[in-house]
């Protein structure tokens, strides 16, 4: 007799759940495989897109931020500052933007198929990590090309990695979620992308920001794990200490814990208001 | 310990349905305004979708109540009943797609649900990738698809293609792809749902080969369908839905005789209160077979459409008609009773009247038969039209998915005569053939 029983019951226990995400780990794999290999079918340049669109994105706000507006950079080139903080802040911005619609473009598969829904925009994350990688390269590139040597602190580099993977985890949960229901959110997200670019200190250094205001602004999770990223490869170029790194902490995990909270309430009526 | 692999327990599923119709998706707004209305319940109901508290505005629909069944390993159990019957809900509990409300079900085994081949294709990748994506969304590891790589492709019959994205496939293509992976997926416990529908004829008798070795090799099937022949040759026992509850169960030939007697009680073929035009109202539409009013039509019989109706106004030049469609919304025929116009036809009086129409036998498919009654003025207006008034199932009890004339092009799938016999010489089969015309022309004059 097969031992591989499973028990379907209104409201069941969440025991089983984790036991399937895990079992679903190849699913989660294809998905996000799906979504990289996709992205740039019947697009000319491919691939190159990854590259280009940070590029760019740097270059505006180099000239914009930099030289026009003569925003400090403490010391290091300006592209570099702006470079560094874009690593998490576009693995941030793309896991949200795809992820939020996630579960909406899977529709198909969600009214027919089982597999436990976190996979999808779990996947979407995956992704933004890819470009993430991407993005990664054009950092060393550039590190070279200034001549930048960074030093034993890029070895924190994968705790704010991890924290910014979580805080678009946390965030791609609620916001996928919540478009299943409310398509307003279809609206909301990129708007709330622009906006954060400007409460974030993506184009700047933090430092800019007036000493009594900081405290308010490190409440943004992405502060933190910004200047975090900055610290660890160019050093003490913006506001950053351990207030601002705990508050981060905290805001990541309430972010990532309520995201999976409330996607596991209302996950089990995808399939119906979809 | 028992060696039942499905057994559900009162299972229920309750929808809740928004008046608004259209509305189906609540807007942020709406929320955000109930929660300012109601403080702390409207914060629930973005919180905690669950709890929501009964809303006037809101019906509910029970899909399925207290609907409880075991199956035996190796078994084929056979699910009917009409559409809206909560077939496809008692299935997608099954494939866990959604929530009972109420109640449990143990399965003990891996469930593969067909409940539609092709689920998450996507039209960009090629075969190939499609095949692994395909497998994996339904639950096959990295390292099944592979070993089953070949065997997929072959039976498919698209290894031409491999590389092709899937946008360039044609749908017969896109269905065999589809078709093949799921075939060869192997779980305890099959769920399929009218997958035998697709294809062409060819590709449908190795489909149901497939199904019956899968059958065969001990594991246990749900198979939902509206062809009685295919339950009936596939199934031991079938269980019959109505309204969302277990009505009968048992045999299946007994369940599906249940089914097919149409039984009044189960189903009302006479509606009574149809929109009124002024000039012409409908009073009711039934289909007799064998003189008994029914809704499941045996197709190798006749059966006869009886329209009840009153002329209210008299208007010149009305008709009377029949439009038949199928599931698809193909328009499959009509008739009309000035086909062959008889004397009260031409010149309608007012009152109450009564019309018949005999459909012939060995005309139709398989398959729902939606007939919808239309009275119009010639050539000008149509001056009533109720849709869908007929709601039949046609089956034929000869014909297994498997028969000539299962799955053939066609909205219709008459079974005609045809006669042989021996030419000696090709002088001979001209002459024959001239004969033949010229007795045709004649005899039509």
């Amino acid at each position: 007799m097969n031992s591989n029983r499973l028990v379907i019951e209104a409201g069941r226990a969440d025991r089983e759940y984790w036991k399937d995400l895990w079992r679903y780990r190849e699913l989660f794999y294809f998905l996000a495989w799906r979504d990289v290999l996709v992205r740039y079918k019947q697009a000319v340049l491919g691939i190159a897109w990854s590259v280009i669109r940070p590029l760019l994105t740097m270059l505006v706000f180099t000239v914009i931020f930099g030289r026009w507006a003569k925003l400090p950079s403490y010391g290091v080139p300006y592209p570099l500052l702006v470079l560094a903080a874009m690593l998490p802040w576009q693995l941030f911005i793309n896991a949200v933007q795809e992820g939020s619609n996630s579960l909406v473009s899977n529709t198909n598969m969600i009214t027919k198929v089982y597999f436990p829904r976190l996979i999808a925009p779990a996947g979407s994350v995956a992704v933004a990590v890819v470009d993430f990688l991407i993005s990664a390269v054009l950092m060393i590139f550039f590190m070279a090309w200034y001549r930048v040597v960074p030093g034993v602190r890029l070895l924190a580099i994968p705790f704010f990695a991890a924290l910014a993977v979580m805080a678009s985890l946390g965030a791609t949960s609620w916001l996928s979620a919540l478009t299943v229901k409310y398509r307003d959110f279809r609206f909301v997200v990129p708007f709330m992308v622009q906006f954060g670019m400007y409460a974030s200190p993506v184009a700047f250094s933090s430092r800019i920001v007036p000493e009594q205001w900081r405290l308010l602004y490190s409440f943004n999770p992405m502060v933190g794990i910004i200047e975090g990223f900055r610290w660890a490869i160019l050093g003490q170029v913006g506001a950053i200490d351990g207030t601002v790194i705990l508050s981060s902490i905290i805001g990541v995990t309430m972010l990532l814990v309520s995201g999976i909270w409330y996607f596991r309430r209302t996950e089990r009526t995808f399939a119906d208001v979809i | 310990m028992s060696d039942y692999v499905i057994q559900a327990e009162g299972l229920s599923k309750r929808y809740v349905i928004g008046h608004q119709i259209g509305a189906r998706y609540a807007t942020f707004r709406e929320a955000i305004v109930e929660s300012l209305k109601g403080a702390g319940q409207g914060a629930l109901r973005v919180m905690r979708p669950s709890s929501v508290p009964p809303d006037p505005r809101r019906e509910e629909i029970w899909a399925l109540r207290d609907v409880s069944f075991d199956v035996r390993q190796g078994e084929r159990l056979g699910v009917i009943g009409r559409n809206g019957a909560g077939k496809s809900t008692l299935l997608k509990i099954l494939s866990r797609i959604t929530d009972p409300t109420r109640g449990r079900v143990t399965l003990r085994g891996r469930v593969a649900s067909l409940l539609e081949v092709g689920t998450g294709f996507h039209p960009e990748l090629t075969g190939r990738e499609n095949i692994f994506l395909n497998g994996a969304i339904l639950g096959m590891t990295k390292n099944e698809i592979e070993a089953k790589f070949d065997e997929i492709v072959a039976f498919s019959e698209v290894e031409r293609f491999l590389d092709t994205p899937l946008k360039r496939y044609s749908s017969g293509m896109q269905v065999r792809l589809a078709f093949a992976v799921a075939a060869h997926l192997e779980p305890e416990i099959l769920v399929v749902d009218e997958v035998l529908a697709v294809g062409d004829y060819a590709f449908q008798k190795k489909s149901m080969g497939k199904m019956k070795e899968v059958a065969q090799g001990g594991r246990t099937v749900l198979f939902v369908s509206h062809d009685m022949g295919a339950v009936n040759t596939f199934c031991e026992r079938a269980m019959l839905l109505h309204k969302g509850s277990v009505v009968a169960a048992g045999k299946a030939s007994d369940v599906i005789a249940r089914y097919l007697e149409g039984d009044d009680r189960l189903y009302s073929p006479i509606r009574s209160v149809f929109r009124d035009c002024g000039e012409f109202r409908l009073i009711a539409a039934t289909a007799f077979q064998n003189d008994v009013p029914t809704v499941v039509i045996n197709s190798r019989q006749p059966f006869t459409i009886e329209i009840q109706y009153e002329i209210v106004k008299v208007v010149a030049d009305t008709r009377l008609s029949v439009f038949f469609r199928n599931q698809k919304g193909e328009e499959v025929f009509s008739t009309c009773d000035w086909d062959e116009p008889t004397e009260e036809a031409l010149s309608r009086q007012a009152g109450r009247f009564i019309s018949r129409v005999t459909i012939p036998a060995r005309l139709l498919k398989t398959g729902p038969l939606y007939g919808t009654v239309v009275f119009d003025v010639r050539c000008l207006r149509v001056a009533f039209a109720e849709p869908d008034v007929l709601r039949l199932d046609v089956f034929d009890p000869q014909c297994p998915p498997l028969s000539e004339t299962h799955g053939r092009p066609g909205v219709v799938a008459p079974i005609l005569g045809w006669q042989m016999r021996r030419a000696d010489t090709f002088a001979d089969a001209e002459k024959s053939a001239c004969e033949v015309g010229l007795a045709h022309t004649q005899g039509g004059e």
